[in-house]
């Protein structure tokens, strides 16, 4: 069982990293890692709803679609989970933590588009986990997203000094520093654990 | 509507991936092989068009505030057709694209397009932008697809439709050169970031040119 926990969590932050090895919800990795700040908010919040999320797709998919037989259903019954938790999350956070509502800002709303969200709910699905390790792929699926954003947004910060062609200029030279970025973490690919 | 001019938007001056870099992730993940390239391709496109227009055939119906969650729904739904399609017809297909399906409904073109486009215009010039559009986004899978598969495994649209029975998804596409001297990186992560990347610069580099020359040309 802990064998099982620590090798999906392992896993999911560096050799399967939900970025650099799945392109899963590369869209916010790109548009919001122009700072270190915001780049830890979104990670942080991409987590949060992951967690929640493949915990809640878990007990919905076993218990209603399975019971029901309903698992045709699935695609569109896990985007509306998704939508309604993000929605959920938003309005919980703007009267619980109203700083860190505000500094999430426009990102939080756009989480239900990012294709993090639903790829490790459907992967839960496709792999037969468990709700445990449904949820432990969630939250580590997310760690890994926050520390691919983080690591990506500091060495964009850098980038942004140096001297480049202007054809390359804005998200091309991003796309090449994501790239040698997955360059480096295909180094986890040969490790094996258990 | 102007037909012509809506062509070469979705084609090259407003293409969904190059120009308003739409749709990054599928566009990354799945161009290992022209057989992925074409079927995610066509799969977009049919499911744009249907989304398009049925969108702007309600976009007087829909209340603006939930707009966002209906447009959701729709393309869920459509989504949900071809999954299911794919899985009775081209089963091959459906297991190489596996997760990237599904995904398809938070592939932000999709969306992307129905409050650009489709929540403003006639059913026609809906339809028609969702095929251009789709036609683009097509095209640059294509040409990723070519790139990566001729360098990383020296061959040329491997799995596409066997020539001796028919079978989609088993054929055996052209070998140019030993699957051991291709650059195997490039079909891996790091070659999907970096062909993109260098397909952007490439297409702001022309669209720079052109700028540059329809400005002399004015000066004259």
């Amino acid at each position: 069982m802990l064998t099982s926990i620590l090798s999906i969590s392992l896993g999911a932050i560096l050799i399967n990293n939900f970025i650099f090895s799945q392109f899963l919800g590369c869209c916010p990795f790109l548009g919001c890692s122009s700072k270190v700040d915001t780049a830890v908010g979104m990670g942080l919040a991409v987590t949060f709803v992951m967690g929640l999320a493949s915990a809640i797709c878990w007990v919905v998919d076993t218990y209603v679609l399975q019971a029901l037989n309903l698992g045709f259903l699935q695609t569109l019954t896990f985007i509306l989970v998704i939508a309604a938790l993000v929605q959920f999350v938003e309005m919980f956070l703007k009267k619980a933590i109203p700083s860190l509502y505000s500094a999430l800002g426009i990102y939080l709303p756009l989480i239900t588009t990012n294709c993090a969200v639903l790829g490790v709910v459907l992967l839960n699905v496709q792999n037969n986990y468990n709700f445990l390790e449904s949820t432990v792929y969630g939250i580590t699926g997310g760690l890994g997203f926050l520390l691919a954003i983080v690591l990506f947004a500091s060495v964009r910060e850098r980038v942004e000094f140096a001297e480049y062609p202007k054809s390359f200029e804005g998200f091309p030279i991003c796309l090449v520093t994501a790239s040698l970025l997955a360059l480096a973490f295909m180094g986890f690919s040969g490790m094996k654990i258990f | 509507m102007n037909i012509k001019k809506q062509f070469k938007d979705g084609l090259i001056t407003n293409n969904p991936v190059l120009v308003q870099l739409l749709g990054m992730c599928s566009t990354m993940a799945i161009t290992t092989m022209l057989f992925n390239g074409i079927g995610m391709g066509v799969s977009v496109l049919i499911i744009l068009t249907c989304c398009n227009v049925v969108i702007s055939a309600m976009r007087k119906v829909i209340p603006n505030d939930i707009r966002i969650a209906v447009f959701v729904v729709i393309i869920a739904g459509f989504v949900t057709i071809v999954d299911l399609l794919l899985q009775a017809y081209i089963p091959a297909l459906s297991e190489s694209l596996g997760v990237f399906i599904p995904l398809i409904v938070v592939n932000c073109i999709i969306i992307g397009r129905a409050e650009a486009f489709a929540a403003k215009n006639t059913i026609g010039a809906s339809a028609l932008d969702g095929i251009f559009q789709g036609l683009g986004y097509t095209i640059v899978l294509t040409i990723m697809c070519i790139i990566r598969e001729f360098l990383g495994s020296g061959s040329f649209g491997k799995g596409l439709i066997n020539t001796v029975n028919g079978v989609i998804g088993t054929g055996d596409g052209l070998q140019i050169f030993s699957a051991d001297l291709g650059a195997k990186v490039l079909t891996m992560p790091f070659g999907g970031f970096l062909t993109l990347g260098c397909l952007i610069a490439a297409m702001q580099f022309a669209l720079r040119k052109s700028a540059e020359k329809k400005e002399k040309e004015g000066n004259k």
